[in-house]
């Protein structure tokens, strides 16, 4: 049984116990546990139940690799599922509980797939399930989407804020153990900025659990050395609790830190997220230790050697009290001897290698532990827990050689370098055949734009497995680095004590020669349930390549991913094929390391921060004055201004009436505006529109059109010139930062050359549109600079100087068929500006007005609106706007577009007014039908309702919509049928349906 | 090549399943074929599997010059939706998912088709119209889709918040037959029937060059050596340019990064897929219990496979607003692919300037959905040099300007 040991634990204060909630049962531990140790310290191996059979299972490993020990963490607002418990560092108060079994841990009903698990090998939901049809969605389905997933979903919104960091350095170090220390450290002497960053609350990686003496101090003493050093070097930045995500292109590095996880007292943020640019990166990431294939390998109890050591050293926690070593390298004897001198029996270390006479090795024997060379595992055998291990020869097919009872195995398969980080942006592996790992190729490293490496690693992250060859990598690495960036460095490597090291043996299956039986029960991916004799299939049935395979059998695709299984199940896989394991390569390695929140991945952004609410000067007059909103773009315009008691529709109905008749106020501020200024910005415009803009005079506006390349139109507003070498581009909305964006890229890519400033203005204004028949009394009523009358500015002129004592341009334009005026003012006097207009139009009943009535104006008078009347496949010539059109310009955007054979297809959709024989409303999007259907057996059409309205002025419904010759059939009616298939008729009309002579305007 | 039933499953669980054979063969090329394909992804292997099925011809290999359904067919969100705005997408689509209802028991391979119904929200007024428009196109084009209000969408999605506050949803299109499937399953289902069909599916074998003689093609050369052909589809999604470039003409496509991403597997709260334009994300729970998790393309040129990480953000922060409790859980894996656009977001399925040589491609972001469709028309279009599926979506309507846009319906990647 596992338990706390009377002493030792170097990350451990036993002074300050802390107690925490498992299941709902109390326990304790001390202060520097993970959950994992402090489950095993009360006796709790069983943590969790596997994916697909819901096997019992207990913790494998110590760190992130861990595919087991899962947990359900907290509740309500900071509940999260699949927490590892052996990253969760321990808290007062800590409550977890198990997942993925029902009623409960020790007894699952799902574990009945385990007894079924020779019905369902990899791949069987591929075979069956195929009749009835019905059933899938129905019964199947269902079932196995509950069988599956593992932690319950959260149901409550996060409690918690996250942020993010963007920070630029010369050198990212990843990893914090003595290979990423030294680095570092080469790095940071060379003059290099560093980052230096630690997954884990402790520097040092493994060497403080079993390293040699470096610089002739212990691991420990060295790594605090080096840590106080680096901390006092002023370009060394070093954060811990913060891992590695991922490596992108062009330096660009994610890193996940946890903030407040282990002290949820803590203010501030749960978790920050930091975005680095680094100009060298550095992967110090270790090795993980691989488990070895034999049968009952999944059994709690069976777990990492190297696991095993670091909950004795640093925990003082003893997973078993007999432990059986099984290895296929020399590493594991440490772990035997770890054990042994921590009081623990240790009945054999089985070395499937058939010699063993390393320097461990005598150590182990002089330790008294008996060393059984040339065997391996059988079987393990136990009710849900290890209790004997049978042993066999390893070049058999099993045959009991002899049983040992035991309550722990201790077992290791070799190591591999993490090779995540350098992957991720392009890096290439070599299989080194001593090791039996996959390393990164240094002469394969991820590049830059030109050329540069980028990505290095460091320490057994390179492949050099003994403290000796780590450091002095490491040493290496990041002196390349700060020299890369034109640093001079210099300088040994620490020193580590010579570790006598043997080759690791290629052990993929123990026995060489198992069996089916026990190919079956020889677990490679524990969390997802894959077994050798899964993979045996995926190569059988033809799924051969790594990628078929990985995805046949699930392999590789929990939530560890693969980070102890992908090498043991390729290397099985390479078996099957009968090919050389480098031949059958990885899969692809994909961010990130580990899982990522993603509330992090959000940030800050979320709720009101989602996304900036841009708001006019006028935006909170509107909110104090009952404005129904609607959001346009980033922007939220009011839809209308319902008074007490009214209902958004009356409102919309008074507010059109009340303008036609009267006079009204629109906030038009948000309409794009854009100055465009230079030489040769007429040049310019006479492109971007399909008018002439440079005959434009000083002191006028023109209506323009822009289109895409392909012809359809974009966008539409108002140009106004104002003087020889400046004009201001009125653009709607939603289009203001779009077409600014599309006039700098055609000034930056296509005609760089021509002298053109553009500058986005739209929220240096407030505009404001006085509209109706009373709009001049109203102005007249301020004090104006200039001449306000019919004649003194026109219809389509503006004038600039100053109304009611605010600096003003006027624009005399109309989007609503009224006399109307435009006033555009600097943002900072806009409120002012508009409470003076409400003012000076209260004799006359002045009332604001929404989108609402600005669209129900604009379709009583046939305008059209971009994205009702255009939705990227409309010309301007289906609009009826060809007067739009400069027939006298060589080119403009889209002219050459124009000129195709379905533009000018005299059978095009083209605007028309529609109305109701009986004065309804024709539904919005509905679509005339023709005679007839398609070649694909859909009913053929002939037109759609574009915009459709209740006019409050006319008392009836008005539409517009695109017919197939629309205009050329006047007086027709047509059938724009309803969802139920029912008759909805319609006559083809003029779109202007009020005003059709402009005299209203023009006064 | 034995049927899969659970009859097969229960006789092999008694002989250690010793008796499945190969799902696919893995031949050598042949020296000549009556059609070749280019591109053993979901639209290539489809495009084969029909050739044979519907036209009897079946003297036809499908070159892959990585592993089969490797390319988007293997990285793609798996949604599957009809509800498009003009004709011949909807049409195109519509027979995919129609095809998709009984692909399981055609193939006799389970694509997991899961017609769990798919969401697209309205989150503005303009969302409103076009939703509302797209309903009444599809009433006419036999797509079944509904126009839902906000009390609804809750119901069938009771996860999402739906009162904003920056994004209310206002409402939603409704596709109730809509879903998902089973990616890996539906190339790996094809793929196995093809095989069966006696077509050869080679991987590892890279086309090299398009061999022509008098404007008409010949054959490809290939890694494994010269094959020789009368008919060529080229069906490499991203890769599309590549290809067409040894056939000697060009096309109008970008190549883009598009990526997804998965949340760690979690039991099931989630029934339906939610499209969120507005805020640029969508997402669904595969069976597996991982939140499925797309958004928009990267916004330049690249083969990388990769993809720049603020789109993931963008993604990640649209979808915790739309719903808080996946805010923690945790991003297990991020991925992209290579999409082809075109000028108008539509497909090309297209006879081409050489002679004999066909053109499948500019799915962009949409493409797994069509697989069942694609396959029929392309492979009409094939072997009769014509097809209703197919006929709008020709090369030469970029030349006409018959544009089929859908920006309309679809204004994010999906």
């Amino acid at each position: 049984m596992s338990h706390r040991l009377s002493s030792g634990g170097r990350l451990i204060n036993r002074a300050n116990p802390v107690s925490f909630a498992f299941n709902g049962r109390t326990m304790r531990g001390f202060e520097g546990d993970t959950l994992a140790s402090a489950l095993l310290g009360e006796d709790q191996m069983l943590m969790g139940r596997s994916f697909k059979y819901h096997r019992p299972r207990g913790v494998v490993a110590s760190g992130a690799e861990e595919p087991n020990a899962l947990v359900g963490l907290g509740r309500d607002h900071s509940y999260e599922p699949n927490a590892r418990a052996t990253t969760t560092e321990l808290f007062e108060g800590l409550e977890a509980e198990t997942q993925n079994h029902w009623p409960s841990l020790e007894f699952d009903i799902g574990a009945i797939n385990a007894r079924l698990s020779r019905f369902l090998p990899a791949g069987f939901y591929y075979k069956m399930f195929l009749w009835p049809r019905s059933f899938w969605k129905h019964v199947y389905e269902p079932f196995i989407r509950e069988s599956a997933g593992l932690g319950k979903p959260p149901k409550r919104r996060d409690k918690d804020h996250y942020e993010h960091f963007n920070v630029t350095t010369d050198v990212l170090v990843v990893g914090g153990g003595i290979a990423g220390l030294t680095a570092a450290m080469a790095a940071g002497e060379a003059g290099s900025q560093v980052l230096l960053v630690e997954q884990t609350a402790h520097w040092g990686g493994r060497a403080p659990v079993d390293g040699p003496q470096i610089d002739d101090m212990a691991p420990n003493a060295w790594v605090t050395q080096v840590v106080s050093a680096l901390q006092a070097m002023p370009n060394v930045e070093m954060r811990n609790r913060c891992m590695g995500a991922g490596v992108y292109d062009h330096g660009y590095a994610l890193l996940s830190e946890r903030i407040s996880d282990h002290a949820p007292d803590k203010a501030g943020p749960r978790q920050r997220l930091w975005k680095v640019r680094a100009a060298q990166i550095i992967t110090a990431t270790g090795a993980i230790e691989r488990p070895l294939s034999f049968a009952g390998n999944d059994l709690p109890g069976v777990m990492l050697a190297s696991a095993v050591r670091d909950y004795i050293v640093n925990f003082g926690v003893a997973p078993g009290k007999r432990t059986v070593v099984v290895t296929n390298n020399d590493d594991a004897y440490r772990t035997a001897l770890t054990l042994k001198a921590a009081g623990l029996e240790v009945p054999a270390i089985l070395d499937a290698r058939e010699d063993a006479t390393g320097a461990l090795d005598e150590d182990a024997r002089a330790a008294g532990i008996r060393v059984i060379t040339g065997r391996g595992i059988a079987s393990v055998i136990g009710k849900g827990r290890v209790e004997v291990v049978h042993v066999c020869a390893q070049d058999s097919d099993g045959a009991d050689y002899e049983a040992i009872e035991a309550d722990c195995v201790a077992m290791s398969g070799g190591w591999s370098p993490v090779v995540h980080l350098w992957s991720h942006a392009g890096g290439k592996l070599t299989w080194d055949e001593a090791d039996a790992h996959f390393r990164p190729d240094p002469d394969r490293a991820p590049k830059g734009a030109s050329g540069e490496v980028f990505v290095r690693t460091a320490g057994t992250a390179s492949g050099a497995l003994t403290t000796e060859d780590a450091l002095v990598d490491a040493n290496r690495t990041g002196q390349a680095a700060a020299m890369a960036l034109g640093h001079k460095a210099r300088g040994p490597a620490p020193r580590a004590e010579p570790e006598s090291r043997q080759v690791t043996a290629p052990i993929w299956l123990m026995p060489e020669n198992a069996p089916y039986e026990k190919r079956a029960k020889s677990w490679l991916d524990f969390q997802n349930d894959v077994k050798v004799s899964d993979v045996e299939l995926a190569a059988q049935e033809g799924y051969e390549s790594v990628e078929h395979t990985k995805r046949y059998t699930t392999l590789g695709m929990a939530t560890d991913q693969g980070k102890l299984s992908n090498i043991n199940g390729l290397a099985v896989l390479a078996k099957s094929l009968g090919v050389a394991i480098p031949d059958v390569g990885t899969t692809t390695f994909r961010p990130p390391y580990t899982p990522v929140p993603l509330g992090a991945i959000s940030g800050e952004a979320q709720g009101a921060l989602f996304q900036p609410i841009r708001k006019t000067p006028i935006h909170d007059w509107h909110e104090a004055n009952g404005a129904h909103f609607e959001p346009v773009g980033q922007w939220r315009r009011p839809y209308a201004f319902p008074k007490s008691g009214e209902s958004v529709e009356d409102a919309v109905a008074r507010e059109v009436t009340t303008t036609r008749q009267s006079v009204g106020l629109l906030d038009a501020s948000t309409l794009g505006k854009l100055i465009v200024k230079g030489p040769d910005a007429g040049r310019f415009l006479d492109m971007l529109y399909t008018n002439m803009m440079s005959t434009l005079k000083v002191g006028k506006c023109r209506y323009g059109l822009m289109c895409s390349e392909n012809g359809f139109l974009i966008d539409d507003g108002v140009v106004a010139r104002i003087d020889e070498h400046t004009w201001l581009c009125h653009t709607t909305s939603g289009g203001a930062d779009s077409i600014h964006g599309a006039m700098e890229e055609w000034l930056q890519t296509e005609w760089w050359d021509w002298k053109v400033y553009v500058a986005n203005v739209t929220e240096q204004f407030a505009q404001i549109g006085v509209v109706g028949p009373k709009a001049r009394e109203v102005l007249d009523a301020v004090s104006a600079s200039f001449d306000l009358s019919k004649d003194g500015l026109p219809f389509m002129g503006w004038v600039e100087g100053s109304l009611g004592g605010i600096p003003a341009r006027v624009f005399r334009i109309s989007f609503s068929g009224e006399l109307s005026y435009e006033i555009a003012v600097p943002a900072n006097h806009g409120r002012a500006f508009w409470d003076m207009m409400l003012e000076a139009g209260n004799p006359h009943g002045i009332t604001p007005y929404g989108t609402e009535a600005l669209h129900i104006m604009r379709a009583e008078k046939g305008f059209i609106m971009i994205g009702d009347e255009t939705d990227g496949t409309v010309i301007p010539q289906d609009l009826g706007l060809n007067w739009a059109i400069s027939k006298k310009k060589d080119d403009y955007l889209g002219k050459r577009a124009q000129m195709r054979s379905h533009m000018t297809d005299p059978l095009r959709w083209k605007l028309v007014g529609l109305e109701t024989l009986d004065g309804s409303v024709l539904p919005d999007g509905a679509y005339a039908v023709d005679e007839g259907d398609t070649v694909n057996g859909q009913r053929n059409t002939q037109g759609r309702v574009t915009s459709s309205y209740h006019s409050p002025t006319l008392g009836r419904g008005i539409a517009m919509g695109l017919v197939e010759r629309g205009p050329d059939r006047m007086g027709e009616v047509v059938n724009f049928p309803a969802l139920d298939g029912s008759p909805q008729e319609a006559r083809i009309v003029s779109p202007v349906f009020y005003d059709p002579d402009g005299e209203k305007q023009n006064v | 090549m034995g049927r899969y039933s659970v009859f097969a499953i229960a006789r092999e669980a008694f002989r250690d399943h010793s008796g499945w054979t190969r799902a696919w063969g893995n031949p050598a090329p042949k020296k000549r074929y009556d059609a070749i394909i280019i591109g053993a992804g979901g639209h290539g292997l489809a495009t084969a599997y029909y050739l044979g099925k519907n036209h009897g011809l079946k003297n036809v290999a499908i070159l892959e010059k990585g592993w089969l359904g490797g390319g988007n067919t293997g990285r793609n969100t798996t949604i599957i939706r009809s509800n498009y705005l003009q004709d011949p997408s909807a049409a195109i689509y519509e027979k995919a998912r129609g095809l998709y209802e009984d692909l399981s028991q055609e193939l006799n391979y389970n694509v997991m088709f899961s017609p769990r119904g798919v969401l697209m929200l309205a989150q503005t007024e303009h969302e409103i119209r076009g939703y509302k428009r797209t309903a009444y196109a599809n009433a006419l084009q036999g797509v079944s889709t509904e126009f839902v209000g906000p009390k609804r969408v809750k119901e069938l999605c009771p996860i999402m918040e739906i009162r904003g506050p920056r994004y209310p949803v206002l409402g939603a299109l409704w596709q109730p037959r809509g879903g998902t499937a089973r990616h890996d399953a539906v190339a790996w289902g094809y793929a196995r029937k093809c095989s069966e069909m006696g077509m050869d599916v080679i991987q590892q074998c890279e086309v090299t060059g398009v061999r022509t003689e008098r404007g008409k093609v010949v054959g490809v050369s290939t890694t494994k050596g010269d094959i020789e052909c009368a008919k060529l589809g080229i069906v490499v999604a991203g890769h599309s340019g590549h290809v067409a470039d040894m056939a000697g003409f060009r096309l109008p496509i970008d190549s883009v990064a598009l990526q997804a991403l998965v949340s760690e597997p979690v039991k099931p709260c989630m029934d339906v897929v939610v499209m969120a334009n507005t805020v640029h994300g969508y997402m669904s729970q595969s069976d597996k219990g991982e939140m499925v998790i797309g958004g928009g393309t990267d916004g330049f040129n690249n083969y990388t496979q990769r993809g720049s990480f603020h789109h993931i953000e963008e993604t990640v922060r649209a979808l915790c607003e739309t719903f808080p409790m996946i805010s923690r859980l945790k991003m297990l894996r991020q991925w992209g692919g290579i999409v082809d656009i075109t000028g108008d977001r539509s497909p090309i399925l297209s006879k081409t300037p050489v002679e004999g040589v066909f053109i499948n491609c500019g799915w962009g972001t949409g493409g797994f959905k069509a697989i069942p469709g694609s396959g029929w028309g392309f492979a009409e279009l094939m072997a009769k040099g014509e097809s209703p599926l197919t006929a709008e979506f020709g090369l030469d309507r970029f030349r006409e300007g018959r544009f089929i846009d859908e920006s309309v319906a679809a204004g994010v990647a999906h």
